[in-house]
């Protein structure tokens, strides 16, 4: 009995480890493609190794477009929002936990039942809204109405319910004001909340794709994902660039992810955040 | 237990519109953002409206129209071709993969991570890979199928490949997200079920389809639906590996509908392809609810 499971645990983690190999291959290849010299890539048998790494090539696409500049915009509009989301999401959040006012059930309960709609089916009217606005083309454009997340909001709620009133109750007999309390007694009681919603909104953010597709139009303003995808259908493009291209822009995530991965992994297997 | 009582909340309530102020602007965004892009979508839908001078109404003539649009038909089959490919093989996988994860092996952790990371990588690079991994003549894909003499495919260029390939990147993408999901749901079943199942000497078969599967029920309602809903929303992906061609062969629903918006400028008419997309979820997520309670 127990030799036949240990044989059984050892064939799932052979089949695990080929999936394993899968799943990274498109990594090693986008790599692999990135130090390739233009020669290399149309050998007739791929190389999986370049005989000579080109680094070179990470250097060369800078000068195929501004790169720098995109991912200078990458960094301010995922930064921002993650500031703005858990601030404001927090606080609202923490409202609706601990504080009793008129239409307070109501309320959440629209924010709550918007929760499956997804962006993609209000983007037409976002865009005309955005417009009128003046926003298109900016960095509020594409921070700020982002900022409300139905799910940040359910989440920061959520975990306000366990806090405990009594710490609240203290510091008002202490004479503190309210939104100090929010400040200096909520917040450091939060870390985990605050971290998960930091990390998910900085990797949505990063990797939004649609919505800075709709609301920019001038090359300033692009995203390291619209960078990416102007170049889809250039032949004047190779691949090694491409794909170096590429590889900086995933690695930002991939950092963050190779950093919080327990949180993250832990995160989504309680909560089912959207992937 | 979360809501103070009133005894204790008289104090502060002197201060009735702190609370307001203190969702303003979650709320404010939200109104803006969501709430009235909801309705304004619906509205618009009744229009015909090229941005250029003032919406006209003209009732469900969009919704007639659409229904006689070829290629607006073609991109909801395709949109429906494409969640029916994907929502049970990632689930399957997914599945699949959480059990063989739930045993006792070297590397769990980290082979756990290896499978999410799909996930976390934007779709456009995502998108990128793949287009240069499938491409017909230089494509990695290609060789390896050459390796067990099978002859070079168009990939991403042929009318019938366009969505598979498409597919088999999605795939590629989501497995990770379902298996993390349903190993937590898999790590909340109670052992002692398996171990009284053993001493009844059920089979492994017998242990999947009477304690496995049923416990896991609520996780796989809640992923199905999720994947269901990425599925109608899928654009990315499309936008960087095909384009939504060869020809239309691979325009979904999201895609038909920015190309009616921002490339031919019916704003109108793009909104009564939002609104029927819309529908089709609402649809589909509470056909699945209400047959999985049935069962």
């Amino acid at each position: 009995m127990i030799k036949s499971e240990t044989l059984k645990n050892r064939i799932g983690f052979i089949i695990l480890l080929f999936a394993a190999i899968i799943t990274l291959f498109p990594f090693f290849w986008m790599l692999s493609t990135a130090l390739k010299s233009s020669g290399e890539l149309f050998s007739k048998v791929p190389i999986l190794f370049p005989s000579n790494p080109q680094w070179s090539n990470f250097a060369d696409i800078f000068k195929l477009a501004p790169f720098e500049r995109y991912f200078l915009n990458s960094g301010i509009v995922a930064t921002s929002s993650v500031l703005l989301t858990v601030f404001i999401n927090l606080l609202a959040g923490y409202t609706f936990a601990k504080y009793q006012f008129k239409g307070r059930k109501v309320m959440f309960m629209i924010v709550l039942s918007t929760l499956m709609i997804p962006m993609q089916i209000i983007m037409v009217p976002n865009f005309i809204i955005l417009s009128k606005l003046g926003w298109l083309n900016s960095y509020a454009g594409l921070i700020i109405p982002r900022a409300a997340e139905a799910f940040g909001l359910f989440l920061s709620k959520q975990f306000m319910d366990e806090i405990p009133v009594e710490l609240i109750e203290a510091a008002r007999i202490d004479g503190e004001g309210e939104f100090k309390i929010f400040i200096k007694i909520i917040l450091p009681n939060c870390k985990p909340l605050i971290a998960i919603l930091s990390i998910f909104t900085f990797m949505w953010r990063w990797n939004d794709f649609l919505w800075p597709l709709i609301i920019t139009s001038s090359k300033d303003m692009y995203t390291v994902q619209l960078g990416l995808a102007s170049f889809v259908g250039q032949f004047y493009v190779e691949w090694n660039s491409l794909m170096a291209i590429s590889l900086l822009a995933v690695i930002p995530v991939l950092i963050v992810f190779l950093i919080f991965q327990k949180l993250i992994v832990q995160g989504i297997a309680t909560s089912g955040i959207k992937g | 237990m979360q809501l103070l009582s009133k005894k204790k909340n008289t104090r502060f309530n002197r201060n009735k519109l702190l609370p307001y102020l203190f969702i303003a602007p979650n709320m404010i965004l939200f109104l803006t953002f969501m709430i009235i892009p909801i309705i304004f979508t619906f509205c618009m839908s009744f229009t015909k409206w090229s941005l250029i001078g003032t919406p006209e109404f003209n009732g469900i003539e969009n919704y007639i129209k659409l229904l006689s649009d070829e290629q607006f038909l073609t991109s909801m089959l395709n949109t429906l071709y494409y969640t029916i490919a994907t929502v049970p093989t990632t689930l399957g996988l997914g599945l699949i993969g959480a059990m063989l994860l739930n045993r006792k092996m070297p590397l769990r952790g980290a082979l756990r991570g290896v499978f999410y990371i799909p996930t976390v990588v934007s779709l456009v690079a995502t998108g990128l890979i793949w287009q240069w991994i499938l491409s017909t003549d230089y494509g990695v894909l290609n060789y390896f199928i050459s390796l067990v003499g099978i002859g070079p495919q168009q990939w991403l260029s042929s009318n019938a490949l366009s969505m598979p390939s498409v597919i088999m990147a999605t795939i590629w993408v989501r497995v990770g997200y379902c298996m993390v999901i349903y190993l937590g749901g898999l790590q909340g079943i109670s052992p002692d079920y398996y171990e009284a199942a053993e001493i009844d000497g059920a089979g492994d078969l017998k242990k999947f389809r009477y304690i496995t599967w049923p416990l896991l029920k609520s996780t796989t309602v809640f992923l199905t639906v999720i994947s269901i809903i990425y599925g109608f929303m899928g654009f990315d992906l499309f936008f960087t590996m095909t384009g939504g061609g060869p020809g239309f062969s691979s325009t979904v629903m999201v895609h038909y509908i920015y190309k009616q918006a921002f490339n031919v400028g019916e704003m109108g008419y793009a909104s009564a392809g939002g609104v029927v997309l819309f529908m089709l979820i609402l649809l589909l997520t509470m056909l699945q609810m209400k047959g999985d309670k049935k069962k």
